[in-house]
């Protein structure tokens, strides 16, 4: 059997003994979209934290492609093609589009300098192809709409060949043409065999674009389900009260 | 008209401060009877200004991550005496009074011991948590204080020869010859970086200025350098110095004397070589980026893989080492060290930076705009002491200009959005 793209195991993180992740297990096939549901507070974020290196976890394993690996900062996650988008989007927002996008990992001219024409040209490229009316590459991102920093927050994380992609609540912020757009990007990327986990915390939001779902009450998980398998109202039971429906899988969490 | 002045790359905010710096001069001139734009009045001008632009530079950058240093004037104080005891005391016993190499191992001393502090307080405040507020005003007492430890308090003097050049004065200068080859030289860089940097966009196909505003812009530029190579060289050495040089060159001192010219002052040459470089680290490197990218948004920049720590330290590093080369250029005008040397000097660094447009919340100013903010306020300190105003007072224009450029950017900022 093949190995899986990311495979999560056990994975626990405690704050000042508050346990926000407990023995936590879900896994991502390539191309493959996996929601990870649950309240605000239920430990979603911070699980993917663990995966994007910004935490490291108290306990448990983590496997890219059944390899066991060792992310301890942000980099190492890069290295192994693992790209998050964050809630926040996570920019400077002082500085412009290319400056973001290649914001740690600067192309540099032969004599170790800055090379921002490269970089604004490539920033231009991905951006045609995300956002095709985006015009303002040299102001500082600060200036520009909602749906445009989110763009260059997705450009940045599908720029340098990514094979896991964390978007964190995409479309929270976003109108509904923008989130028709959002949307349309995860299905493309899906189609280029990039495992996507979606994390939120409104179903409706995430059941059409996902194939499975992954929901968490308290730090703990309550069980994963094929989309086909389960209903809406399965999933808001899983959700709020923590019941696990027969078309699902529980875990740990679920109530009995 | 916004897209017009997009286009064009207009900076107002760089526009304004040179608006206001000639209301300043014009006003003064006119006010003192035609005495503040004379050659002599804009060269001291010039090399009263060096010291403070130094340490300007490296304070944007302090600033720029949300920081701040206290400690720069008493950094100056203590590397002051340091360099002042190896080359009054130290050096002479060791390779000779007045030896060729003094001055070149003073200056690397002062860099390196201002490098070596800034590194230090950078370190406590990057890996161990302390707010740059506490350390900093630590290091104001403890540096000055150290100043004093050097030599009980006494001053050293004099300073080697070739070293006192680097503060200026009839000697300090370039000399008339080497002034114009400089301008040549600096009119014909900026007019190369400027046509390279179009270029570049150019083959990538992103907009440029129109050409009419790409040539303006650098005429306008040459004009200014070449206007400041003409007044430094209006500006004649005094009578008995001028005869000093004309016979230590074997030559007889005319009757009628001759017109030697001062040229350009060498601390503000260094001042100018600073900002160059600290604006090249700024807007051309990693690190220069990472510095803006910590000063927007710290976490992101975390996220994105920056060592934030490493960057925080190595500026507060880089800010000591611009200490370093305030401390010769204030030391050598002096020709003495002193352990008050640099009182205050945090404050008049901190607000040339914030005149300069530097956003205290961080994230926003120019190198430039920070020269141009010493140069604002130290105009408006020699013209306020050519009018005979007090001392008192002299402080509080200071002061009340200090707080009104920072409330016009604030407006101005609202402006924009």
């Amino acid at each position: 059997m093949k190995p899986k793209l990311v495979e999560m195991r056990d994975v626990s993180i405690a704050f000042g003994g508050i346990k926000a992740v407990d023995r936590v297990s879900v896994d991502l096939d390539e191309g493959e979209v996996v929601a990870l549901l649950g309240h605000n507070g239920a430990g979603k974020s911070t699980l993917i934290k663990i995966l994007s290196g910004a935490y490291r976890a108290d306990s448990g394993e983590i496997r890219v492609r059944g390899e066991t690996v060792d992310i301890a900062s942000p980099r190492d996650a890069k290295r192994y093609g693992i790209e998050t988008i964050y809630q926040t989007l996570a920019l400077a927002d002082n500085v412009d589009a290319a400056a973001n996008v290649f914001l740690g990992r600067e192309r540099t001219t032969r004599w170790g300098t800055l090379d921002d024409a490269t970089m604004e040209a490539e920033t231009r490229k991905v951006m045609a192809r995300l956002n095709p009316h985006f015009r303002r590459f040299t102001e500082p991102v600060r200036a520009l709409s909602g749906g445009q920093r989110q763009s260059v927050a997705i450009a940045r994380a599908i720029y340098f060949d990514a094979r896991v992609l964390i978007m964190d609540e995409p479309t929270a912020a976003l109108g509904p043409a923008e989130t028709r757009q959002v949307g349309d990007l995860v299905g493309e990327l899906k189609r280029q065999g990039i495992g996507i986990f979606l994390i939120s915390h409104d179903i409706h939001d995430v059941f059409d674009l996902a194939d499975r779902v992954a929901v968490m009450k308290n730090g703990r998980l309550v069980g994963t389900a094929r989309v086909g398998d389960v209903t809406k109202d399965e999933v808001l039971g899983m959700i709020i009260l923590g019941k696990c429906p027969p078309g699902a899988e529980p875990g740990p969490g679920a109530e009995a | 008209m916004n897209d017009k002045l997009r286009q064009l790359e207009f900076d107002p905010r760089l526009a304004g401060m040179l608006g206001a710096l000639a209301a300043i001069w014009i006003g003064f001139d006119f006010l003192s009877g035609g005495a503040f734009l004379t050659p002599r009045n804009l060269w001291n001008l010039s090399v009263q200004t060096a010291s403070i632009a130094i340490m300007a530079c490296g304070m944007v950058l302090v600033i720029v991550t949300r920081n701040i240093d206290l400690s720069v004037g008493a950094m100056l104080g203590f590397v002051g005496m340091i360099i002042g005891v190896l080359q009054a005391r130290l050096l002479p016993e060791l390779i000779g009074l007045e030896h060729p190499a003094t001055w070149i191992i003073a200056v690397i001393a002062a860099i390196a011991t201002g490098a070596a502090i800034g590194l230090f307080q950078g370190a406590l405040i990057a890996y161990l948590g302390i707010p740059s507020f506490i350390v900093t005003l630590g290091g104001l007492l403890v540096w000055r204080g150290a100043a004093w430890w050097v030599t009980q308090g006494q001053t050293v003097a004099p300073l080697d020869g070739r070293f006192q050049r680097i503060g200026g004065g009839a000697t300090g200068a370039v000399g008339e010859t080497a002034t114009w080859a400089i301008a040549v030289i600096a009119c014909a860089a900026i007019a190369a970086a400027m046509h390279y940097a179009r270029n570049r966009r150019r083959s990538f196909g992103f907009p440029v200025r129109p050409t009419w505003a790409h040539i303006a812009v650098m005429l306008a530029a040459c004009a200014a350098v070449i206007g400041a190579a003409w007044v430094a060289n209006a500006y004649a050495v005094p009578p008995g110095i001028a005869r000093r040089l004309v016979e230590e060159a074997g030559g007889t001192w005319p009757a009628g004397g001759v017109f030697i010219a001062h040229g350009f002052a060498i601390p503000v040459l260094i001042a100018i070589a600073a900002g160059i470089a600290t604006t090249w680290l700024a807007t051309r490197t990693r690190f220069g980026r990472y510095v803006f990218a910590i000063g927007g948004n710290t976490e992101a920049a975390e996220l994105a893989g920056v060592d934030t720590k490493r960057t925080l330290m190595l500026v507060f590093g880089t800010m000591g080492a611009l200490c370093g080369i305030a401390a010769c250029v204030s030391a050598a005008r002096l020709n003495a060290a002193t352990n008050a040397a640099g009182t205050l000097d945090e404050l008049y660094v901190i607000a040339a930076a914030v005149i300069g447009g530097t956003s205290l919340a961080g994230g926003i100013g120019t190198i430039a705009g920070a020269m141009l903010g010493a140069l604002v306020m130290q105009s408006l300190q020699s013209g306020m002491i050519l009018l005979g105003v007090d001392a008192p007072l002299q402080n509080v224009v200071v002061g009340g200009v200090l707080v009104l450029a920072v409330w016009v950017d604030v407006v101005f900022r609202r402006g924009i959005k």
